[in-house]
């Protein structure tokens, strides 16, 4: 058995809003182990953020967070998570998010936000954290660290910021990182070397990565495992090679056929797109969430529970009709 | 930095040029000066004689030079009214002017920024909508009307502070919970709005991510950010406690600047009044210029390139 650095059951996540309940979150589970990468993947507002904003303790005093089960580095948080979460965040656990330069304070020096975190955790002097700042920023490839500690972040361009948003979120050398679209924001071309410095990382420090992103190319090109939302749930979750190669659920077939292929896709053709959309999430939901769109959508999906098939080692897929999907 | 401050004393510089060149005009945007001086039953000979010992004869570029110069060694003329040098006059007045001013100032910000914060913290919680009522009051209730019960209730009922004038200390006490209380609202308003603002954004998220303690994510991080708008607020504010008492001085008979404006105005002691609006111009430009530094101290990105 390998070791599991993060073990959620059954998180939900709900907003009150006025029109009812918004059930974002609608029983999400999610496992990942000592330096996997496991990429959470799925169109705007299917619940990703949430989910991972939730595994930091970070959402708004209005949101209700419950869940069966809340272990991360191999401490159980139970019921009182947030408190415990607090005193995790920085250390056991830290997170990126999408725009480096909002996620960087313009009033403070870079050196202090980074070296901030430790100093109270871990108590050191300050020659002490910014020799652990300097020695963060020379590791995610920032040229000349010692002299740039002084300087602040509109002195930095975005991809820069967004290694020295890696470099801070590493300063407690965390077990695992969360990092919440981390490219979305940048050129193309940074994407790719912020992207490349995650995998290395990853690597080097044995980190568990939990990545969000609605960019499969990055999961092709960055995941140990991939999970698929929609809707609020996990509608299947496999090996990346595995699901790029046999997605079983509907939903996850849909959108590998989206994505067009340079020389296969004949310019100016209509790409597939999956029919209707996303289902409004306020209130109870019956059956299955995708079954409007589902082109081998049949009564018996309307049924609750949608069981959760497995298919091969760590290949699970929740849906009914998973086997009449062709391979 | 220094750049940006020498930038910054450079437009003061011009605005305080054309502030001077305002209210020297002020002078005479009222009709002949002279006249006024003589008085109504003035005779035209009288009216001639005052324009030629005021030298208004004179061309008008010679005598704004002549005026500017004088007042930059400190001579603002004299008193028509009390003939003396009208400097001493308005030294004998600033200080209460200044000492009301300040500490109304002072108890605002120490009433307003906090309550702000803890509005911002728990947008549509009690104390939020305690703060609405408070702000909503301070700005409705005018600050006459607010005084004069003040010194009915606790002057004339009670008796515990002085009904009129500033002889002992107790008789700033309502004046300054007048003064302040006015200016509370808005200074209370821009910090929750900027708290709000500034709590949403991604930086104070990340600043709880690294797991800092809330007090230490509000006065480090989010703070900061959040007073910005509020220094420039402030100075005008300021500009106005102390520039704009004209109606507490005379509510609670304080012989301040803003009533010396007021008298001097019903005597056509026109010197004293153009040099009041013109202490209290360069006030407004001493303290924007100071609001815009204090900013670029807090704010790195309004240094330039540092």
């Amino acid at each position: 058995m390998t070791e599991m650095m993060l073990d959620i059951r059954n998180l939900k996540v709900s907003i009150p809003t006025d029109r009812g309940m918004l059930n974002a979150v609608r029983g999400v589970d999610l496992q990942i182990a000592k330096g996997e990468t496991l990429c959470l993947v799925g169109e705007s507002g299917c619940g990703k953020s949430l989910t991972a904003t939730s595994i930091m303790g970070l959402l708004p005093r209005y949101a209700k967070v419950t869940s069966d089960r809340f272990e991360m580095a191999g401490q159980d948080l139970g019921t009182k998570t947030d408190a415990k979460l607090a005193k995790l965040r920085g250390r056991d656990v830290a997170m990126i998010f999408q725009d480096p330069t909002s996620a960087l304070n313009p009033t403070l020096t870079i050196g202090r936000q980074l070296t901030e975190g430790v100093m109270r955790h871990e108590k050191l002097s300050r020659s002490e954290a910014d020799a652990r700042a300097i020695e963060m920023l020379d590791r995610v490839g920032i040229a000349n660290p010692a002299a740039r500690l002084t300087q602040y972040p509109h002195g930095f361009s975005g991809g820069q910021r967004q290694r020295i948003m890696i470099a801070s979120a590493l300063m407690g050398r965390p077990g695992l990182l969360i990092a919440d679209e981390p490219t979305t924001a940048l050129d193309v071309t940074i994407q790719a070397q912020i992207l490349t410095l995650l995998g290395e990382l990853q690597a080097d420090l044995g980190l568990s990565l939990l990545l969000i992103t609605h960019d499969l190319g990055v999961v092709a090109a960055i995941a140990d495992t991939v999970a698929v939302m929609y809707a609020g749930r996990i509608a299947e979750r496999a090996s990346a090679v595995e699901l790029f190669a046999a997605p079983r659920h509907p939903y996850t077939k849909g959108l590998l056929a989206a994505i067009p292929v340079p020389g296969v896709t004949r310019r100016g053709s209509e790409l597939p797109a999956i029919p209707g959309r996303v289902p409004g999430l306020i209130g109870t939901m019956q059956g299955c969430a995708f079954r409007d769109r589902c082109s081998i959508a049949g009564p018996e999906c309307v049924h609750d529970p949608v069981p959760l098939v497995s298919i091969g080692k760590g290949h699970s897929v929740e849906c009914v009709k998973a086997a009449e999907v062709p391979a | 930095m220094l750049s940006f401050i020498s930038k910054r004393l450079l437009v003061a510089l011009l605005v305080c040029l054309t502030v001077s060149a305002l209210s020297f005009g002020l002078m005479f945007v009222s009709g002949d000066p002279a006249i006024a001086i003589a008085g109504a039953g003035g005779r035209a000979e009288d009216a001639e004689a005052i324009r030629v010992a005021y030298g208004f004869d004179r061309p008008l570029i010679v005598q704004y030079l002549d005026w500017i110069g004088n007042a930059l060694t400190g001579n603002l003329g004299q008193s028509i009214y009390f003939n003396v040098p009208v400097t001493e006059i308005i030294g004998n007045r600033v200080g209460v002017t200044l000492t009301l001013g300040f500490i109304s100032f002072l108890v605002a910000l120490v009433i307003a920024v906090p309550l702000g914060v803890a509005a911002a913290l728990r947008p549509n919680g009690w104390l939020d909508r305690f703060a609405l009522v408070i702000a909503v009051s301070g700005q409705a209730i005018p600050s006459f009307w607010l005084g004069l019960m003040a010194i009915v209730v606790f002057g004339v009922w009670y008796g515990w502070v002085p009904i009129s004038g500033a002889d002992t200390w107790q008789g700033y006490i309502l004046p300054v919970i007048v003064l302040s209380y006015y200016a509370i609202p808005e200074l209370m308003r821009i910090t929750r709005s900027g708290m709000i603002d500034v709590l949403a954004t991604d930086y104070v998220r990340a600043a709880r991510a690294k797991g800092l303690p809330m007090h230490l994510v509000i006065s480090r991080h989010a703070l900061r950010n959040a007073v910005l708008p509020l220094v420039s607020l402030a100075a005008v504010q300021l500009g106005q406690l102390l520039s704009g008492s004209i109606v507490i001085e005379s509510v609670f008979a304080l012989n301040g600047l803003g009533r010396l404006a007021w008298e001097s105005l019903l005597r056509s002691d026109l010197p004293v009044v153009q040099a009041i609006i013109l202490v209290l111009s360069l006030l407004y430009v001493v303290l924007t210029t100071l609001a815009d530094i204090l900013n670029a101290v807090l704010d790195p990105r309004l240094r330039g390139n540092s």
